[in-house]
């Protein structure tokens, strides 16, 4: 068959911008199939979030309401069954980290072939080509598969859908095996918070893995205090405990959107320009030209942080 | 209890380097340890020392070259190693998800443990995919991007935490045998002993063929062909500034001042 269904996201009570996103990439993928595209939204207010997802080029979205928020069995039993029903020749979902618990399970399930965090796809008869990443972002691949498949796309690659739709909205009558469930959520914590909120900073002078030690840090947090800026970082640094939680930036931590965002010693993995591409003006310190933090920098320094940080530091000082 | 923990050897690139056909041309590359990985080794070692698990096994599919790399979870305290490879895998450029999850999954079928750990992602082409797709071919429970475990496992229940998207955190219970996902900041990884690194020559690093995994090579034929790479075009337009450390900054310090963010 030659339909999509994609796998809407949501949390505590919202669907997430990603879920809009995988409309546009499940409508032109149904446009290169000739097929329609399905969505399907399951757990928590799903009428509500089915008139929100029926934007254009949505031509059938199938609620299944069972329970409030993401559980991976429910999404895998309920999902395992629209596939049987409705025979679609790709299965789409998010690569966040609630698709990651369950795509990679129902392509199991399904024996079918996954491809995750894919960031460009092209559909060619039974041929997928899916355009991702490896090594951290410094190199792209293509790579195809024939037939049926499950694929998860990267946030933010993809526009959000717009306009309003004439999907039909249907509840899907799935048949949950209460006793397949295996894990339950008992609880939602927020973390990072504390003195300072890093997204309200004009200024942010951010360190990752390029400062090597935590007595290095020293270096940095001199030039944070010479410009009067605030100190951000990368995971690793975070990860190490050199700095506490609130000071990440990115996927897991925090978003933010300084005047300028300075960035020493990170390479930019998507997953930490998710939560700063939205600087005004980035600037990097790196000594590796190829990194990926250049791709969406300004302005760049390609030296090395150890010679560049202390000249700095002496000129605002 | 017994866990078993999944290794990789990742490759890592140097900061230049020349792509040949679908490969990064081999003298650019390096090796190393999955940094996921790592981190959950780290916690099985510290579930066996806090008494909970008696028994660390790790497991790898790979070539005989990367038997030192597997060596350090050896280092850092498991028991032992089973390394998968077989003739029939040499010259696969790309083992997928599916391909990996029937050789893991034959090896945790024999090995029996309660618990599983693996990487969230391995760092050279990070499908973030092996260990849920494992769990669900062998009926285990599963949790992705864990990043906190209590480590009491009573009542055959893990309780965790898994890392979500911006700085919240979900509270679950997973029911035994399981499979976790392990993120990076989980734990203070280790670094091998003098000692560790000796003791690790002596422990039983066991190879096995499909055929010994009782795996069938057709059933591994990889489904996913890499077919391109290529270095990203660059949308930006960076400005690079070019000179001695000293100009550079001055450039960097005009444009603070510039924008009013800096006196
Ligand atoms: C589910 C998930 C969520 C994640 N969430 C986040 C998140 O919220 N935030 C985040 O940041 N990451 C996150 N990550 C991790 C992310 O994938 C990267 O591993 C991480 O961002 C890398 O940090 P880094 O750039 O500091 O380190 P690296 O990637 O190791 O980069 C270090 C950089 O420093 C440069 N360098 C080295 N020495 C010098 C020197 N002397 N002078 C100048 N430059 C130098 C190198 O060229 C390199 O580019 C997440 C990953 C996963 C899987
Ligand atoms: N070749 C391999 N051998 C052993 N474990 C692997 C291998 N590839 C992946 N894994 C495990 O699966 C995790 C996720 O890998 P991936 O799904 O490939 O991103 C890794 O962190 C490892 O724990």
């Amino acid at each position: 068959m030659s339909d999509i269904l994609a796998v809407a996201d949501h949390r505590r009570g919202d669907l997430r911008d990603v879920s809009y996103e995988l409309i546009t990439a499940g409508r032109e993928l149904a446009d290169e199939t000739g097929g329609d595209l399905h969505l399907a939204v399951i757990s928590g207010t799903v009428d509500d979030f089915a008139d929100k997802l029926n934007r254009d080029g949505v031509d059938a979205i199938h609620t299944v309401d069972h329970g409030e928020e993401f559980n991976h069995d429910v999404y895998a039993q309920a999902v395992t069954q629209l596939y049987d029903e409705l025979a679609p020749q790709y299965v789409l979902t998010p690569n966040s980290v609630n698709g990651l618990d369950y795509a990679p399970a129902i392509a199991n399930e399904l024996d079918l072939p996954v491809v995750t965090d894919t960031v460009d796809l092209e559909a060619d008869g039974e041929t997928l080509i899916a355009t991702r990443e490896m090594y951290g972002g410094k190199v792209e691949t293509t790579t195809e598969l024939e037939g049926d498949a499950v694929v998860t796309i990267r946030g933010a690659e993809w526009p959000a859908a717009e306009g309003t739709g004439d999907a039909a909205i249907e509840a899907f009558d799935a048949d949950i095996d209460e006793d397949a469930i295996g894990s339950t959520v008992t609880g939602f914590e927020e973390v990072g918070g504390g003195d300072v909120d890093i997204s309200e900073a004009d200024l942010l002078v951010s360190v990752g893995r390029g400062i090597e030690e935590e007595e290095n840090l020293e270096m940095i947090r001199e030039l944070a205090d010479a410009l009067d800026a605030t100190l951000s970082s990368s995971r690793p640094i975070v990860d190490n405990g050199w700095l506490p939680k609130n000071r990440q930036v990115g996927q897991s931590g925090k978003v933010v959107t300084p005047d300028v965002y300075i960035a020493i010693g990170i390479s930019g993995a998507v997953q930490h320009v998710a939560g700063m591409k939205g600087s005004d003006t980035i600037v990097a310190i790196n000594t590796d030209p190829n990194a990926p933090i250049m791709d969406i920098a300004d302005y760049a320094i390609v030296d090395d942080l150890f010679d560049v940080v202390p000249e700095l530091i002496e000129e605002f000082q | 209890m017994k866990i078993l923990v999944t290794v990789k050897e990742v490759a890592t690139v140097e900061d230049e380097f020349e792509i040949e056909g679908t490969e990064i041309a081999g003298k650019y590359l390096g090796a190393d340890l999955n940094e996921w990985d790592d981190y959950a080794i780290e916690e099985a070692v510290q579930l066996q020392e806090d008494g909970i698990a008696d028994e660390v096994v790790a497991v790898t599919i790979g070539p005989e070259d990367c038997e030192q790399t597997i060596r350090q979870a050896l280092a850092k305290g498991a028991d032992r190693a089973v390394r998968v490879w077989d003739d029939a895998l040499e010259g696969v450029d790309l083992l997928d998800v599916n391909a990996k999850t029937e050789i893991l999954s034959a090896v945790i079928e024999a090995e029996e443990p309660d618990l599983v750990l693996s990487g969230v992602q391995a760092g050279d082409d990070s499908f973030g995919a092996t260990g849920v797709s494992v769990a669900e071919q062998l009926g285990f429970q599963w949790g992705a991007v864990v990043n906190h475990l209590e480590h009491d496992l009573e009542d055959g229940v893990a309780s965790v935490r898994r890392e979500l998207e911006g700085g919240v955190e979900e509270l679950t219970d997973i029911e035994l045998p399981a499979v976790l996902t392990i993120q990076t900041g989980i734990n203070e990884p280790r670094y091998a002993s003098l000692r560790g690194i000796r003791q690790a020559q002596r422990k039983e690093l066991d190879v096995q063929t499909l055929a010994d995994i009782g795996v069938d090579e057709s059933t591994i034929e990889t489904e996913l062909e890499l077919t391109d790479m290529y270095e990203p075009e660059s949308e930006s337009d960076v400005t690079t500034w070019e000179g001695s450390a000293e100009e550079t900054a001055g450039e960097l310090g005009e444009l603070l001042r510039e924008k009013g963010v800096a006196q």
